[in-house]
């Protein structure tokens, strides 16, 4: 009897998956779209050093006024090279300023990964030790949030940008908050 | 016209597997040959009607008949022919029509060439493969129509993803299927024997030669994709653990777990209710990388056009295919009559471990690939897994599973001992050693990680080795009788020895290029020099060049080595204008020990680029490894057991007889 049991752990262990497959799929579950508690909410307080030197440290008052397009990604991060064509795009196609966060990567790296791939960012920031992230809910990169002039955050992607989500979600979004 | 005759084939296709899933098993359930022999000609149809309805959908590709959607999404005129036909299966639709023809590839290889088989097994395997069929087709026909029309048909067509444009990439696809797809005959076969409750070393004999066929295609896949990572994403990196990845990844784990498995039933007669156990989950994982692939429910760099009703389709074909197979296994493998006895120190032992080490590490990879889903679902959180996770799990699983590779072949059926065993392998674990030191001196900086990766891979390599010049007496007999011997050694043992010290090749290939990388990234001038690795670099300026469906940047750099000119490296930036994409083509130097490997950028002022400089040392190993795995395979396959009306000349008596008291 004990291990007719054990014959029918197969099935029981793949009923499982199988229930956490169909809830993955339920619709409105977007893999990039992460409900956040930061959703129309001020952006975090922070401060960071630009990734290059000589220029100016950026900190969250320097997002009000415009509506801005947040940015976090690594060099080393393989989605993130997925995504960089369609922030291309976007830079290209709305003019809006893009703050890159650069996270948790070496300066030469980052560096050399914008000489490769171009740089569509107004600005790059360097969180080294990836502790603005932390106040930013970010699980990890990229990610990208739409911040209005007032400084409150009003869209999250989680995940890679793509043709659709530019087209569906950020560019009505930043339409929207332009008037 | 040619995409409806197309649709119609599916459509009769679709009707042929229908009747093919029921009447060779009513057939076979009440002894009627008649319906028992219908599932010969039935597979047989059903891949006629799929490959031609393949050949529509490449027909209407290669001739850019823009009234149908499949074409105008994935394809352009000015594309040029070879990935015009690569564009048939570059898309969500044109892909599961290759699936399923490599399904009724299977199929129609079993009508073929099981002549010798006994007319139940056949039948109730070739019953299973047309269900699977059927689920497939009804995806394809229902949700995943190739030959729409579209009006009004556009001038012209968007072009396939130029990430995808690429010779590698243009063969990867079928191989891949061919190896992922190809399990679902073993698959097919578990249910028939268990339908019948009988397994016995006869059906192993039936199963072994398609599982291997699978497994080399799976691996040659594998190969080819890892290497196309390597060279088209444009810094090196040949895995990623993305979930796509380990789509193709488990499968191939547990394929090969059930390689060695059915080894032991074959010879043994035991481990039967296991082996079962593998091919059914084999195929199941190849069925949750298809589902995880094009559902959307993980993120991926790879993946295809998401749609939600496609996901909950996969799953219903998932939840009948695996949750039916598990249920009928619950059922019937506890009455299947347990086979022969062994000692742990035995071969049947060393296998056992082998299995018992290569399932841990394929569940290693699955909890990897589907914590995050898992954590979400139940917790709402969300997180990524990366590299960390698997460096700390998988690879510490790899290093008793590559020290248990060589000594497993050494040991005797039954029962063995571990001492004679070493003894015979002493050069080898000198021999090992000694790289290991060699390595130290020429690295002694060098990680840890790189000894022990070092280490395990040149005792794999030599270990096999050793293990063939053991069998052939080397060193121990006359140089007459070691070649009479190494003349009487079956494909399959060649076959043995060629996958498993190819193997050693591609981690040491791993170890080089994971561990040792250099890196040299520059913002250069015509005329700038860079050294790398004993080679000196001078980049000498760009010229425009003009390709099909891009225009490009070619950077030349003239590469030398103490003073000789070796080679001139012309890394290309790709713009292609109807994707609006840039691609990244790096040039590559390959040396037996390495590769020299330069990608360019666009430069901080107009007059530099930047240029990235890596040696990925010892590189060029994974590949050859994986080519050689891929060789073994192949020779194992034309092993004479396995073709068609050969006798079986070394057959053991025993065997023989249980295999005529099977038929």
């Amino acid at each position: 009897m004990r291990t007719r049991l054990l014959f029918l752990l197969p099935i029981v262990a793949f009923g499982g998956l199988a229930a956490a497959f169909l809830i993955g799929l339920q619709p409105g579950r977007d893999p990039r779209l992460i409900p956040s508690p930061l959703i129309n909410k001020p952006a975090p307080e922070f401060t960071l050093p630009s990734l290059f030197d000589g220029e100016a440290a950026f900190s969250r008052s320097d997002l009000v006024g415009q509506v801005h397009v947040v940015n976090l990604f690594a060099s080393w991060c393989v989605p993130c090279r997925a995504e960089h064509p369609v922030l291309q795009q976007l830079a290209a196609s709305s003019g809006v300023p893009i703050v890159g966060i650069n996270y948790k990567d070496r300066k030469e790296d980052a560096e050399g990964w914008l000489a490769e791939l171009g740089n569509p960012f107004s600005r790059i920031l360097a969180d080294t030790d990836g502790k603005v992230a932390i106040d930013w809910g970010v699980y990890g990169v990229p990610e990208t949030f739409i911040v209005d002039s007032r400084g409150q955050i009003r869209l999250k992607i989680t995940g890679p940008l793509t043709e659709q989500s530019l087209k569906h979600d950020v560019l009505p979004m930043i339409r929207k908050l332009r008037g | 016209m040619v995409p409806e005759l197309g649709h119609l084939a599916l459509i009769v296709a679709l009707m042929v597997a229908l009747v093919q899933s029921i009447l060779p098993l009513v057939g076979a359930a009440r002894r009627l040959p008649g319906l028992m022999a219908m599932a010969v000609p039935g597979a047989l149809v059903q891949f006629a009607l799929i490959a031609f309805a393949f050949g529509c959908l490449t027909w209407v590709h290669v001739t850019s008949d823009f009234t149908v959607e499949n074409v105008v999404e994935n394809s352009h005129t000015l594309k040029p022919l070879l990935y015009k036909v690569s564009g048939v299966w570059g898309n969500h639709e044109g892909s599961m029509l290759l699936w399923v023809l490599m399904l009724t590839l299977f199929g129609a290889g079993v009508a073929l060439l099981g002549g010798g088989m006994p007319m139940a097994l056949r039948a109730r395997t070739l019953a299973v493969q047309a269900m699977i069929t059927l689920g497939f087709l009804a995806f394809i026909i229902a949700t995943s129509n190739p030959f729409q029309r579209v009006f009004p048909p556009p001038v012209n067509g968007h072009d396939l993803n130029p990430l995808l444009q690429d010779p590698g990439l243009a063969v990867h696809p079928p191989l891949l299927y061919f190896g992922y797809v190809g399990f679902s005959i073993v698959f097919s076969f578990a249910m028939a024997a268990l339908i019948e409750g009988r397994v016995d070393p006869a059906w192993a004999r039936w199963v072994r030669p398609w599982t291997l066929a699978a497994w080399t295609g799976l691996t040659a896949g594998i190969t080819l994709g890892s290497n196309w990572a390597y060279y088209e994403l444009g810094w090196g990196g040949f895995w990623f653990w993305d979930p796509v990845e380990n789509a193709s990844f488990m499968p191939w784990l547990v394929g090969t777990a059930l390689l060695h498995s059915a080894i032991v039933v074959e010879k043994r007669d035991a481990l039967k209710s296991w082996t079962i156990l593998l091919s059914i989950i084999t195929f199941s994982l190849s069925l949750m990388g298809t589902f995880l692939v094009r559902s959307g429910v993980l993120s991926s760099v790879h993946a295809f056009a998401v749609d939600p009703g496609r996901g909950y389709f996969i799953l219903a074909l998932m939840v009948i295919a695996v949750g039916g197979s598990f249920a009928l296994y619950a059922w019937r493998a506890p009455a299947l009559a347990p086979g022969g006895l062994f000692q742990p120190i035995s071969r049947e032992g060393a296998l056992v471990l082998n299995n018992l080490l290569l399932a841990t590490a394929a569940a290693t990879v699955l909890i990897g690939t589907l914590y995050p889903l898992v954590l979400d679902v139940v917790a709402g959180e969300r997180v990524t897994v990366g590299s960390p996770y698997y460096n700390a799990t998988f690879v510490p699983l790899m290093v008793p599973l590559f020290a248990l590779l060589v000594i497993g072949p050494l040991l005797g059926w039954k029962r063995s001992d571990l001492g004679s065993a070493f003894s015979r392998l002493k050069i080898a674990l000198l021999a090992a050693t000694f790289v290991v030191i060699a390595t130290l001196a020429l690295r002694w900086d060098g990680p840890l990680l790189g000894l022990v990766g070092i280490a395990a891979g040149s005792w794999v390599l030599l270990g096999s080795l050793a293990e063939l010049a053991d069998r052939i007496h080397l060193g121990r007999a006359s140089l007459a009788e070691v070649r009479r011997r190494l003349g009487r050694q079956t494909r399959a043992s060649w076959g043995m020895v060629l996958a498993h010290a190819g193997l050693g090749i591609a981690i040491l290939g791993m170890v080089g290029t994971s561990l040792w990388v250099d890196e040299h990234i520059a913002a250069v001038k015509p005329g700038s020099h860079i050294r790398m690795a004993g080679y000196d670099i001078t980049y000498k300026g760009v010229e425009p060049a003009e390709g099909p469906n891009y225009t490009a940047e070619a950077a030349r750099f003239e590469v030398t080595r103490g003073g000789r000119p070796v080679t001139v490296l012309k890394p290309e930036r790709r713009f292609y204008p109807v994707a609006r994409m840039e691609t990244t083509e790096a040039a590559i130097l390959t040396r037996p020990f390495g590769d020299l490997y330069v990608a360019t950028g666009a430069g901080p002022t107009p007059d530099t680029i930047t240029a990235r400089v890596w040696h990925h040392p010892l590189v060029p190993w994974l590949w050859g490894g994986g080519a050689l795995m891929v060789l073994g395979g192949l020779i194992s396959l034309s092993d004479r057991r396995y073709r068609l009306g050969a006798p079986s000349r070394r057959q053991q008596p025993a065997m023989a007889a249980a295999a005529t008291a099977a038929e």
